[in-house]
């Protein structure tokens, strides 16, 4: 194998580990507005992915860096190529970033509820778009000879796109239920059960129609053992749900991602992104790659601190383990008021 | 307008408004972070209230600062796609090391800075601040880094036959001269601005004879952190000066409209004409100062304009090699100048304030809030200044501006891209605007930290 494979490798990586950390994120967003009957249950919600949404979204920064890094050509083609969907999937990262810092600075239930219709486009939006660029990528998009990308967004947006799109929407509602199944108690805790499995119902045959289309055209081998393992993670995610084995349904959608994430990036080697005006006007990994130094840079610099990140980003969810409850919840104490009751400081 | 010209409006816009909110988060994660080791060691309850206000403020100001980092990361694919083709090689990997090495230290600890207060010792969620803060620093460097490779490419050879740079000393990119200047420059004028939101956030409390247990000593912190980091912004900008003299000398031919060489080259103060070497109307200027700011020598030899234009066309092929000069000549003076205005102000409030008196005068205050314009004004043409004096290079004397921009990106939707960016830039800084300014209105009362109870409350809670 050489480094430019291995880099390939890394960015698959990355993006599985963003697909299935924000993917839950996303996921929480989306069914906000479904599953927090009130402001209190909306901010437990919210408060479910508090602590670690941001550190998730700096899966996404690295891959995009990695990607600048190991394959500059790749990265310039792709990101000026797909302009417009990167500027929908750009401004709903920067409204749901602020939206979560924003709605409890200040004390009022309305405030809230108008931020928080923000999340739930703001998580939708590109939890819709990933799939739809992903499925483009492996599909292949019009390039001409200097790799230039001749399409649209309306070019994105054929069938095969949109049902990828559907496919990532429902995957990472079905995984952020499943979290919030993990982290919620009681009444809340049965309701995002209780969506897990109807999105279930959906998420089984779109991944399913999804990964058999993608195999017949684009399959290989080693790629159809993924995609069928991805396959059964899902339904076993599914059944778990059903039988109410959260933690074994989590595994499950995590799993599911990662397989899928593997399965896309094997139909697509040695290709970076496949030209669909002419095979020989592919971005591949080795016209596309760095030269041999800087990977052999940037491979040290991985391979000593993605180790360190991962014990202090896994640290963090250990810290967070508990499940959250509307006690929880504190008032923060408005201006002028007295000593506002302390309710239910958690030790 | 052009494809060019529109992406290089946006480029200028999301990086100006970036910068907007990239110095308080420096400066603010360690005067925070500080704070709450005084509270940690004299358990003096007004730090407590201190580290929460202060807190509040530096996370509404990161979260911005935050969902514009990642258009920052993005629009070089996006916009200038032959630029990335081109450096990618070099300039991704301090990009892709920043995101792997600083961001995710960030993000991690701010979060569980935020949500840790009563989940984690005080020593260990004393430690997070301090990680947050690291890491935003160490963030800066990367950038400068890479961004210094822009003003003085180091390291790397132009591979024949390709388009294309290689890097070959990642070392040599990492300590470019450029860079080592730039970091301490940047750190310091952040603390500048860091000094003067406190001198304003303060003053309008100590005005009030709010809250004076805490106001009082944060004006003191203030003032005297605006004032010790103005002058090292100040030194480390001098030694600035004779790096770019050396490595861009358009660049600083440009900062005084000097068009012919000269030895003893004067600096003026300002001027009226029109700065194209053909008639001024009136100036004011101090003998030799030019010559002393890029040379250490009153006699020093400044080359001007049109000697570096006339070098350069025999060097690079006949073309334009010079900025706008009035916009990097006004840009340095006001960055000059509104830094220095920094300082003046803070040793102002330091002689008011001195033995802990109280400043009676109502104009004090006003100068103070007003004051928060300084700082923000100095960076922002700080940046325009280094930017737009490289021009028309991207990176000095391997590629240019024009032949950096996307090739395959329409003008109309870069129009709308940069409608969308602007109209949310201005929402969202009207809003992160009005929530810190409601928040310092309310002040730090005592309920912030909660008598009685054994561990402050979660205050930071979604």
């Amino acid at each position: 194998m050489n480094l430019a494979t291995f880099w390939f490798i890394l960015i698959a990586i990355l993006w599985s580990g963003y697909f299935v950390l924000e993917g839950f994120d996303f996921g929480v967003g989306i069914l906000l507005p479904f599953l927090g009957h009130d402001d209190t249950e909306r901010r437990v919600l919210v408060n479910t992915i508090g602590p670690v949404w941001d550190g998730n979204e700096v899966w996404l920064l690295t891959a995009g860096g990695a990607t600048f890094a190991a394959f500059p050509l790749w990265y310039a083609s792709l990101f000026s190529g797909f302009y417009l969907a990167l500027l929908i999937i750009l401004v709903a990262l920067i409204v749901r970033g602020v939206c979560f810092e924003f709605r409890s600075k200040v004390d009022s239930p309305r405030w809230r509820a108008n931020w928080d219709r923000a999340i739930f486009a703001g998580s939708a939006l590109p939890a819709l778009l990933w799939g739809v660029a992903f499925a483009n990528i492996v599909r292949g998009v019009p390039l001409d000879a200097q790799h230039v990308y001749t399409g649209n967004l309306l070019t994105l947006l054929n069938w095969y796109g949109l049902l990828g799109g559907l496919v990532t929407l429902s995957l990472f509602t079905l995984h952020g239920a499943i979290f919030l199944g993990l982290r919620t108690t009681a009444e809340l805790r049965q309701r995002a059960q209780r969506a897990a499995v109807r999105i279930a119902l959906a998420a089984v045959p779109l991944a399913a129609v999804f990964l058999a289309l993608t195999q017949v055209s684009h399959g290989k081998p080693a790629t159809d053992v993924t995609a069928a393992l991805a396959a059964v993670a899902l339904i076993g995610a599914a059944a778990a749900a059903l039988r109410g084995r959260e933690g074994w349904a989590f595994a499950g959608t995590a799993l599911t991602l990662m397989l899928a994430v593997a399965t896309l990036f094997g139909d697509l080697w040695p290709n970076v992104l496949p030209s669909s005006t002419s095979a020989a006007y592919s971005l591949t990994v080795n016209n596309a790659s760095s030269a041999h130094y800087t990977l052999v840079v940037m491979s040290w610099v991985a391979i000593i601190f993605t180790p360190v990140v991962l014990a202090y980003q896994g640290w963090t969810y250990w810290v967070f383990r508990k499940r959250l409850t509307s006690s929880d919840i504190v008032q923060p104490p408005t201006a002028g008021s007295q000593a506002a009751e302390p309710v239910g400081g958690r030790s | 307008m052009t494809v060019l010209e529109l992406s290089r409006w946006q480029f200028g816009i999301t990086t100006v408004y970036h910068f907007i909110f990239v110095p308080l988060t420096i400066g603010l994660s360690l005067v925070v972070a500080c704070m709450q080791t005084a509270w940690f060691i004299k358990k003096d309850p007004a730090y407590l209230r201190m580290t929460k206000f202060f807190g509040r403020i530096f996370l509404i100001n990161f979260a911005v600062g935050v969902v514009t980092g990642i258009v920052q990361e993005f629009q070089f694919g996006m916009n200038w796609s032959a630029y990335s083709e081109f450096v990618g090689n070099v300039f991704g990997a301090p990009l892709a090391m920043e995101a792997l090495l600083a961001f995710f230290m960030e993000s991690t600890f701010i979060g569980l800075w935020i949500f840790g207060w009563n989940k984690l010792s005080p020593r260990l969620h004393l430690a997070t601040i301090w990680l947050a803060a690291i890491g935003t620093s160490l963030s800066a460097y990367f950038i400068l880094a890479a961004n210094s490779w822009m003003q003085h490419p180091v390291g790397y050879k132009v591979l024949p036959g390709t388009h294309k740079v290689v890097l070959t000393s990642i070392w040599a990119l990492l300590t470019n001269s450029t860079a080592l200047g730039a970091w301490p420059h940047v750190f310091f004028a952040s603390l500048v601005v860091t000094g003067v939101v406190l001198i304003a956030v303060s003053a309008w409390h100590v005005a009030r004879n709010n809250q004076l247990e805490v106001f009082r000593r944060a004006l003191r912190v203030g003032l005297t952190l605006t004032l010790a980091a103005g002058i090292v912004t100040a030194v480390t900008g001098d030694i600035q000066a004779r790096l770019m003299d050396s490595q861009q000398p358009m660049k600083m031919a440009a900062a005084e409209a000097l068009y012919n060489t000269s030895d003893a080259a004067s600096f003026s103060l300002f001027t009226i004409g029109s700065l194209n070497g053909s008639k001024e109307l009136w100036s004011v200027r101090v003998p030799d100062l030019l010559s002393l700011i890029a040379t250490m020598n009153p006699h020093g030899t400044v080359q001007g304009i049109d000697n570096v234009e006339a070098a350069y066309a025999k060097k690079y092929g006949p073309g334009q090699y010079k900025p706008i000069i009035p916009v990097t000549y006004w840009s340095f003076r006001l960055m000059v100048g509104f830094g220095l205005l920094c300082a003046l102000l803070a040793a102002l409030g330091l002689w008011l304030t001195r033995r802990r008196r109280i400043p009676r005068s109502r104009w004090f205050y006003r100068i103070a809030l007003w004051g928060l314009a300084l700082p923000y004004l100095a960076t922002t043409t700080g940046w325009i200044f280094t930017e737009m004096g490289r021009q028309p290079w991207t990176v000095f004397g391997l590629l240019t501006t024009a032949q950096s921009v996307s090739k395959g990106v329409t003008a109309s939707s870069v129009i709308i891209s940069l409608t969308v960016f602007t109209l949310l830039y201005a929402g969202l800084a009207a809003i992160a605007g009005w929530l810190t300014v409601r928040h310092v209105k309310e002040g730090a009362p005592e309920e912030m930290q909660q008598p009685g109870a054994a561990e402050p409350l979660p205050v930071f809670q979604y």
